[in-house]
């Protein structure tokens, strides 16, 4: 069991109820969350295996290519998964979906006009490795509309998901690309009020992980929860 | 001036959209890309105790169905014990994932009655089933749990549900159901919220 973790920064999260961004209005709870010490349910959660994924499920250029490549710009996305102390979080699920390079998510739920890739699928998913190192190989996800205001667009974003070693750590989020000019235009990351907790969620321009010739990279690290390695009492049960 | 603490921030939450299958369920966006989906089954074909079906539907605050939405379910197996922190059942995970029908918005998964688990007062907490759910408008994944209308007495000496001071407010986290099928319902707002936790 994971020892307890540190208390979770609500004001660094976007709240649940943003203005401006509309869903979030009737899909916001109105009471206030109850917060619980952890205990068993909380600091346990899911482990995952090589046997539960296949090598080339990281691998998005060729992972549902039936005719050839992906059209779009060919990218690396990597980084690690850290905890709060700076310690990384080892042999995690790290899963990621995307639009394809015209800003197309390939869902049956998903109308907008540009056009489904055939050879892309737009997800992947991988472990992280001793030190918490994860990559990706990708086409850069293409800005897309979406009816928010009427004239509303994302900018390029991949999400991710990451589940630690508690349930409580569950982390989904989504990762920006450097540059961007539609990040500060979103109400989805707008909806977060730290500036610097957004320029978290940019993924920098990695020239030294690029592959010559080939493909560009993006450096994107992950923090989880962190847990507490000193504490003398009041432990949960079970430490 | 002082030293400056060196912890990192977590990485901050941001929605998963309405196409959080592509990437969690793919079978549900409609294609087929793994050789196995995760989540499908939460407790393998050992495990001990008593088989349920859970029903419900979530619901926004105007009534409507969250049609988008996906749970994840973490539970402990029929003796109490979560995967990885003691003995379960050959292939129990305890983990899995539920999604809706999509022109309902009702969902409906299988899985084993959890046994009580003992809480950080060193007591058994009533048994239960820990939620969490993501869906476009959901800014942070919400977590809750579910627990057994037909454990009221275990349920009346859980820490969890007595911290919750309103009382009236403790059903929403009580599926209604006979030891087989148990009907639980979510809403995200309203007069009848969902308690939700700050784990």
């Amino acid at each position: 069991m994971t020892a307890e973790l540190y208390q979770r920064d609500r004001e660094w999260h976007p709240p649940a109820l943003v203005q401006n961004y509309k869903t979030s209005l009737p899909r916001s709870p109105r009471n206030a969350l109850l917060s619980l010490q952890g205990s068993a349910s909380e600091l346990t959660g899911p482990t995952f295996g090589h046997n539960d994924i296949d090598a080339i499920d990281n691998d998005l250029l060729r992972n549902y290519a039936k005719s050839g490549d992906p059209i779009g710009e060919r990218i690396i996305v990597h980084g690690r998964v850290l905890d709060e102390n700076g310690r990384p979080v080892r042999n995690t699920l790290v899963e990621i979906w995307q639009a394809n390079a015209g800003g197309r998510y390939r869902h049956k739920k998903d109308t907008y006009l540009a056009a489904i890739d055939p050879n892309f699928g737009g997800c992947g998913r991988t472990l992280t490795d001793d030190n918490g190192y994860y990559s990706f190989r990708t086409v850069k996800p293409g800005a897309y509309p979406w009816r928010n205001w009427i004239n509303s667009w994302r900018p390029a974003h991949i999400h991710f998901s990451v589940f630690g070693t508690a349930f409580a750590q569950r982390l989904i989020t989504q990762m920006y690309f450097e540059g961007d000019p539609l990040i500060a235009k979103c109400p989805i990351v707008q909806a977060i009020p730290d500036q610097r907790a957004v320029d978290q969620l940019v993924a920098a321009l990695d020239l030294n992980a690029t592959i010559p010739l080939d493909s560009i990279a993006y450096k994107f690290d992950i923090v989880l929860r962190g847990s507490r390695s000193t504490f003398f009492e009041n432990r949960p049960e079970g430490n | 001036m002082t030293q400056s603490l060196d912890y990192l921030k977590e990485t901050a939450s941001q929605t998963a959209g309405p196409y959080v299958h592509i990437g969690l369920a793919p079978g549900d966006a409609g294609f087929d890309i793994y050789r196995q989906e995760l989540g499908h089954d939460i407790t393998g074909p050992n495990a001990k105790g008593q088989q349920i079906t859970v029903t419900g539907i979530v619901t926004d605050g105007t009534g409507a169905p969250v049609k988008d939405v996906l749970i994840e379910i973490w539970q402990a197996n029929a003796a109490g014990t979560y995967a990885g922190h003691g003995e379960v059942e050959d292939g129990f995970r305890g983990w899995g994932r539920v999604i809706p029908d999509f022109e309902t918005g009702e969902f409906s998964f299988e899985t084993i009655k959890p046994g009580a688990v003992t809480g950080r007062d060193g007591r058994p907490m009533a048994p239960h089933l820990n939620l969490w759910l993501v869906a476009r408008g959901i800014n942070v994944g919400l977590n809750t749990r579910m627990y057994f209308a037909d454990e009221s007495a275990a349920n009346a000496a859980d820490s969890v549900l007595n911290l919750i001071e309103q009382a009236h407010r403790r059903a929403t986290l009580i599926a209604q159901g006979d030891g087989t099928n148990y009907r639980f319902d979510i809403s995200l707002q309203g007069e009848h919220e969902t308690v939700f936790l700050d784990v």
